[in-house]
């Protein structure tokens, strides 16, 4: 399903040049649960954004799907995010003073669908992600942190997507709602989901079913937990 | 399907974010707003003053005769006798691009009514005398062409006369004026001018030209001719007219030995053109600087706007909306913003140059071309200060607009 071979990642800033990720190889199959975790600094939101279709690698390379993505260009990095991938955010994301309801149908929004569609598919979306149904038209900014990433979660489901990658989804929650949000991605797994989840909390990496430590650019680690 | 989106979508932003719509579009309010009613303000000045000078006679040529020759003695320029009623007529009949002409024959006289008397002059004229001269009518009426065929012995008085003959505010319409043992009846009252120059129109009794003619100068002469040009541009060309026409008139083949004078309001119109050319310029720098301030309030607004909604445009092309729908739909957005504010501001600046004209007693006159300028500068700096930030933030990958802070 990815398939990543040798990826690197430099940023230069004026004469500076900052590597950021070494020479990353792994791969992940379809339906696994897995964790990047990492120190900050280490190079595990670069990989995360290279995952994810918003940046592209130095050099290496990159297949989703079967897809070379490191030579897509604008427009088909958007097209492969709108169809492959599922984004939850640290910051949650949503539209401010907007309703639940039109926060999660932004996906497809501009898509060959009819807003009835939309809406039936987002209310499915929500109750998947277990948000109570009263709160469907309720404004983004009135609800509780755990939530909105509820929210954002049903968000990323809209499309169908190949995989959900969640970039420190509990770094802005507390201990309790962070445990319910990682047990509703928990849900997402077992529903067959592929969940790539990127955070420096080793507590949150337990969730998943395999930890990936990524420190200084360099793959240090890549532990499969046997299946209970 | 996507444009319906669009619109959709461009309603849905301008509505969830009432107060930051509400600011843009009062910002674009006020600076169409201004900028209408203070062209509307200026113009309304403009066309005030241009009108008062108007009212002197900035168009009027008159035409008196010339020296007395034939001796060696001059008597001076005025004492012949030489245009006549024939010469007004030929004029009026001739002459391209005249308003009107109106011939007189006056002189200072002595003037009694009942106990009263005064000496001031007497102008015997015609009915487009009021034309020529912009006197304007108070009570009763002018002198008309009938009264002038059959010399009819009627008097016009000037406010200033009147007040004299017949004490300061009375009605003396029905009552005799004496002039050189001749009854006259008082037909009219005119309207007062003021002082122009150094003959007061206030102080004037006008009578028909052949009843002056008749009872008071016992000749067929006129004593002068005075001539009103359609407009000020025409001036010269008439005048050229009037020379030709009348030297040929009087059988006289040198210029240099013409038998009359004509005479404009040069000075006048040089004043009239320095006061209107005063006057645009300081209207287009109204103008411009309520441009520019309703331009920059605008700029600042979109701005601010859209540096806050950069983040807002990382997710949405995270969630792989293409670039090209997310600059459609801001363009949407300002375009929407522009013209609904501009619409709104044309709206409040003709109400405001209403208010100023019913209220404040200022005359304004709103123009279109100030209108669509406004217009014109606000949506085109709306619109491009609305779009053109969204298209860079959408040109920014995802994540680093997403971390814009």
């Amino acid at each position: 399903m990815i398939e990543c071979r040798d990826l690197r990642k430099v940023y230069t800033n004026g004469d500076v040049e900052t590597v950021a990720l070494k020479g990353a190889s792994f791969s992940i199959e379809k339906g696994e649960f897995v964790a990047i975790i990492g120190p900050s600094g280490s190079g595990k939101s670069t990989l995360m954004h290279i995952l994810g279709a918003l940046d592209s690698p130095t050099s290496g390379t990159y297949f989703l799907d079967g897809k070379e993505v490191s030579k897509l260009n604008d427009d088909e990095l958007s097209d492969l995010r709108r169809e492959k991938i599922g984004f939850v955010f640290q910051a949650f994301n949503l539209l401010p003073r907007t309703t639940v309801l039109r926060n999660v149908m932004l996906p497809l929004l501009y898509s060959n669908t009819t807003e009835e569609e939309r809406e039936e598919r987002a209310k499915v979306c929500l109750k998947y992600a277990g948000m109570e149904e009263n709160k469907f038209y309720n404004l983004s900014n009135q609800l509780s942190g755990g939530q909105m990433q509820r929210v954002a979660i049903a968000r990323s489901l809209m499309n169908n997507p190949a995989i959900i990658l969640a970039d420190e989804p509990t770094g802005n929650l507390d201990t309790k709602t962070s445990h319910i949000v990682m047990e509703a991605f928990q849900e997402l797994h077992q529903k067959g989901h592929t969940i790539i989840l990127i955070t420096h909390e080793p507590e949150i990496a337990q969730f998943a079913q395999r930890v990936i430590s990524i420190r200084d650019g360099i793959i240090e680690s890549d532990i499969k937990k046997t299946k209970k | 399907m996507i444009t319906i989106d669009i619109l959709k979508e461009t309603f849905w932003s301008l509505s969830a974010n009432k107060a930051r719509s509400g600011l843009t579009i009062l910002g674009i309010v006020i600076g169409i707003a201004s900028v209408i009613t203070m062209v509307a303000i200026g113009q309304g000045a403009q066309s005030a003053i241009a009108s008062s000078i108007q009212s002197i006679g900035s168009n009027l040529i008159v035409i008196s005769p010339g020296a007395q020759r034939g001796t060696t003695v001059s008597s001076g320029r005025g004492s012949a006798q030489t245009l006549t009623m024939d010469d007004a007529a030929a004029i009026s009949s001739q002459i391209q691009n005249i308003k009107a002409v109106a011939p007189e024959d006056s002189g200072r006289r002595q003037i009694t009514a009942k106990g009263t008397n005064t000496n001031t002059q007497v102008i015997g004229t015609v009915p487009d005398y009021i034309n020529v001269r912009n006197i304007t009518i108070d009570s009763g009426n002018f002198i008309t062409s009938q009264q002038v065929t059959t010399s009819a012995k009627v008097a016009v008085l000037g406010p200033t006369a009147r007040d004299d003959l017949f004490g300061a505010g009375s009605n003396p319409i029905g009552q005799t004026i004496r002039i050189k043992n001749v009854d006259f009846d008082v037909i009219g009252v005119t309207v007062s001018k003021g002082g122009s120059g150094f003959a007061n129109p206030d102080d004037s009794v006008y009578i028909p030209v052949t009843s002056a003619q008749h009872f008071l100068s016992g000749d067929t002469f006129v004593t002068t001719i005075s001539v009103a040009a359609s407009d000020q541009n025409s001036m010269a060309s008439v005048q050229q007219q009037i020379t030709d026409l009348l030297l040929s008139r009087h059988a006289i083949s040198d210029p240099l030995q013409a038998d009359f004078n004509l005479v404009n309001q040069a000075d006048i119109i040089a004043t009239a053109s320095s006061v209107t050319g005063t006057f645009t310029i300081l209207l287009a720098s109204i103008a411009g600087i309520s441009l520019l301030v309703g331009g920059i309030g605008i700029m600042n607004m979109m701005l601010t706007t859209v540096t806050e909604r950069t983040r807002e445009i990382g997710l949405r092309k995270a969630v792989g909306i293409k670039k090209t729908y997310i600059n459609m739909q801001f363009l949407s957005e300002a375009v929407a913003l522009t013209f609904l504010g501009g619409f709104l501001g044309v709206l409040l600046g003709l109400g405001a140059s209403l208010a100023v004209t019913k209220f404040g007693n200022i005359t304004t006159q709103i123009s279109s071309s100030s209108i669509l300028l406004a217009f014109g500068v606000s949506a085109g700096v709306g619109i491009v200060f609305g779009f053109y930030p969204a298209r860079r933030a959408a040109n920014l990958s995802p994540m680093e607009a997403l971390r814009y802070e």
